[in-house]
């Protein structure tokens, strides 16, 4: 009878068991890895948005801009309020920080007494420069990339602070 | 080190020795390769489970959002569209596998003495295969699954007594919306899953109880043990179904149709393949029969598959003996073939619409009626004989930004106060039309020249209608505009050309009730505009 078929015959039972189940698994799991891994393929808005109008900002005074952007989240667009830290340089020299402290994203606020920004949560604190002064922040303040239509503010991809 | 690892696992837990026990099942003489359908059911469910849990992960359970996000799976997530095909055929091959189970079962006689209680075990089982099929069908909401859940549930409340009842369960009061969305979501995810895997966890417990059924003639062989030939045997069969199963997923695409629309009179609606007898057997059956097609039937059906062990309760024999059985199983696969091929062949063909197979908005595509409408109007002025080309007469505009819009605007009607010595000639525009094309202007980079460029004459002369009748005031675009009327994103996913050009002409009529004046366009002005309607992602 087949069972009493030597010690090959079994030996090839079991190598093909594993080599389709090795298959099948390999078949069932790269997809499914790929699908839960892989970006989705549209590329993001890369626009420019209007965050405000900049002829009211005072030189070295941070102010925060509060405007509207759409952003896609998976299958929606949403339209959502975000806000940005904004410091007036020179006449046409503009930086705008991103609300999120690079340690653990609390958002942070302006110390005016101090002149430097001040993290809640872990008690980082910021310079004017978006330098890291104190505090477990891992790197400087992120920014916007920036662009003045007149004196409207447009801001455009984050950049990340330097380490 | 794998013995010391697996001593370990067997003091502290005995799985080692639990698993063996179960590999070394004693089978009959006579097992083999016709007992191999019920590993590839378990295969096929697991495969589901597998997927479904993966769809879930990107899957939205309300009604509109439902159809945004399975359009998102198959047609933004590398992998989506093959983990959807591999739920979608998975679930048929499911089926015709869970029938040939039964088939098998039935043409052997298993069921027999004391194997009765397996037997119902499987036939609940069948029915928790249907009830996936019915409630997972409403899920991608799109026409066709609205309009096939329509009938499913006017069926459900035609039965006797139990109609109202069950039109309540399934929240279709009043027409399907979200509560039977709902409803069909938690029984499809909550309720069916655990049901099965309680009933296959019986079902597997009463065939290791009882044993695999013997043929006669197996009490005086020796005994088998299920692995590694009989597991090989099952291996190979799930393998071939799998390969099967890959090959669909891979090369027949489920399509997505349009966004589910109660008030499309033109949808023909059709059930799945499998359900497509139980639907053509309704036709047989008219007035007040209709019950005795839709319910009476499946339900004896149903009832006489429970009681089949307990009508043939002879001894065993071999399967070319029981020609009864034989009978029985052709009689009804070609009651089935007969009644699906009719069921198919009287169903209209129409052209299936797959949103999925639709790329993905353009650049101009993405653009504002406003910004779209000035494309038209820096055609319409040839702004590119001065500003594009090698021997350029004015500024490259696509670094224009630093401009403002009113700027731009008073650099429209009066260049030469703007730019003192310009060559440019002012442009006669009403302010709306130098607006649109300010806004354009601003939007324009040299990234996206190109692919402004790309927007087809006929939208961006829609687009250029769309301003000049304001629809605006009512109706958003991309974001811009009012939101009194509904938003025309998405509206050739909903409508379709006709119905349109019908709600221009006469809004009343297609949409009762609407505040929407009527239009009365030109053909052109009527063609144009539909064509940036439709174009709108």
């Amino acid at each position: 009878m087949e069972n009493q078929n030597g010690p090959n015959r079994r030996k090839f039972h079991l190598s093909a068991i594993y080599a389709m189940w090795a298959v099948m698994t390999g078949a069932l799991s790269l997809p499914a890895a790929i699908y839960l891994l892989a970006p989705p393929k549209s590329k993001k808005e890369s626009g420019w948005i209007e965050a405000g109008d900049i002829s009211q900002l005072k030189p070295n005074v941070p102010e925060e801009f509060v405007f509207r952007r759409n952003r896609l989240d998976g299958w929606k667009v949403t339209s959502e309020k975000t806000t940005a830290w904004v410091i007036r340089k020179g006449a046409s020299e503009v930086v705008a920080f991103t609300p999120q402290c690079t340690h653990l994203g609390c958002a942070y606020s302006y110390d005016e007494k101090n002149k430097e920004f001040l993290c809640p949560c872990h008690v980082s604190t910021f310079g004017l420069d978006g330098k890291v002064l104190t505090g477990p922040a891992p790197r400087a303040l992120d920014r916007y990339d920036v662009k003045l239509a007149g004196n409207k503010l447009l801001l455009g991809e984050v950049r990340k602070g330097d380490a | 080190m794998i013995p010391r690892a697996l001593n370990w696992l067997e003091e502290r837990t005995g799985f080692p020795s639990a698993a063996s026990h179960f590999l070394n099942e004693e089978i009959p003489a006579s097992a083999g390769w016709h007992q191999v359908f019920g590993s590839i059911a378990l295969f096929c469910f697991l495969v589901q489970a597998f997927t479904g849990v993966l769809l879930a992960m990107n899957y939205a359970a309300t009604p509109g959002e439902a159809y945004n996000s399975v359009k998102y799976i198959a047609t933004e997530l590398t992998g989506g569209r093959m983990i959807r095909g591999l739920h979608h055929w998975g679930a048929s091959t499911m089926i015709v596998v869970v029938v040939f189970h039964m088939i098998q079962t039935f043409l052997w006689g298993a069921y027999k003495k004391p194997r009765e209680a397996t037997w119902i075990a499987g036939v609940f089982l069948l029915l928790l295969t249907f009830g996936y099929g019915l409630t997972g069908y409403l899920l991608p909401w799109d026409n066709r699954a609205y309009w096939g859940t329509v009938v499913a549930t006017q069926i459900a409340a035609s039965a006797p007594f139990a109609g109202p009842y069950l039109t309540q369960l399934l929240g279709g009061e009043g027409g399907i919306g979200v509560v039977t969305f709902a409803r069909f979501y938690a029984i499809h995810v909550l309720i069916l899953p655990p049901a099965t895997m309680l009933l296959i966890a019986l079902h597997v417990f009463l065939v290791r109880r009882h044993g695999v059924s013997p043929a006669p003639g197996d009490e005086t062989k020796p005994k088998k043990k299920f692995y590694p030939q009989q597991v090989f045997r099952d291996t190979v069969a799930i393998f071939i179904a799998f390969v099967i199963l890959f090959t669909l997923a891979v090369a027949v695409r489920v399509p997505l149709e349009r966004l589910a629309d109660p008030t499309d009179t033109s949808y023909i609606p059709r059930p799945d393949w499998y359900f497509l007898f139980l639907f053509q057997m309704l036709k047989f059956f008219q007035g007040p029969l209709e019950i005795v097609g839709s319910v009476v039937l499946p339900g004896l059906a149903v009832f006489g598959l429970m009681l089949v062990p307990f009508i043939d309760r002879g001894a065993m024999k071999r399967v070319r003996q029981r020609t009864l059985a034989l009978g029985v199983v052709a009689l009804a696969a070609l009651g089935w073939t007969g009644l699906t091929v009719a069921a198919i062949r009287s169903t209209p063909p129409t052209p299936i619409i797959d949103v999925t197979e639709m790329t993905g908005p353009e650049s101009w595509q993405m653009l504002s009626p406003d910004e779209l409408a000035g494309v038209g109007h820096y055609r319409k002025e040839a702004c590119a004989s001065c500003h594009v080309g090698d021997k350029k007469l004015g500024p490259e505009l696509s670094t224009v930004q630093k401009r403002s819009k009113e700027w731009l605007i008073e650099h429209f009607k009066n260049p030469n106060v703007m730019r003192p010595g310009t060559i440019m000639p002012p442009i006669h525009l009403t302010t709306a039309q130098m607006s649109s094309r300010a806004a354009f202007l601003l939007k324009l980079n040299p990234d996206n020249a190109k692919a402004m460029e790309a927007a087809p004459q006929a939208t961006v002369e829609g687009a250029m209608i769309y301003q000049a009748n304001n629809c605006g005031v009512c109706h958003q675009v991309n974001g811009v505009g009012m939101k009194t009327g509904p938003s025309l994103n998405g509206v050739a996913q909903r409508r379709t050309r006709e119905w349109l050009e019908e709600h221009f002409v006469n809004p009343q009529k297609v949409s009762p009730g609407t505040t929407m004046p009527a239009y009365k366009f030109s053909s052109r002005d009527m063609d144009r505009i539909l064509t940036y309607l439709l174009s709108i992602p």
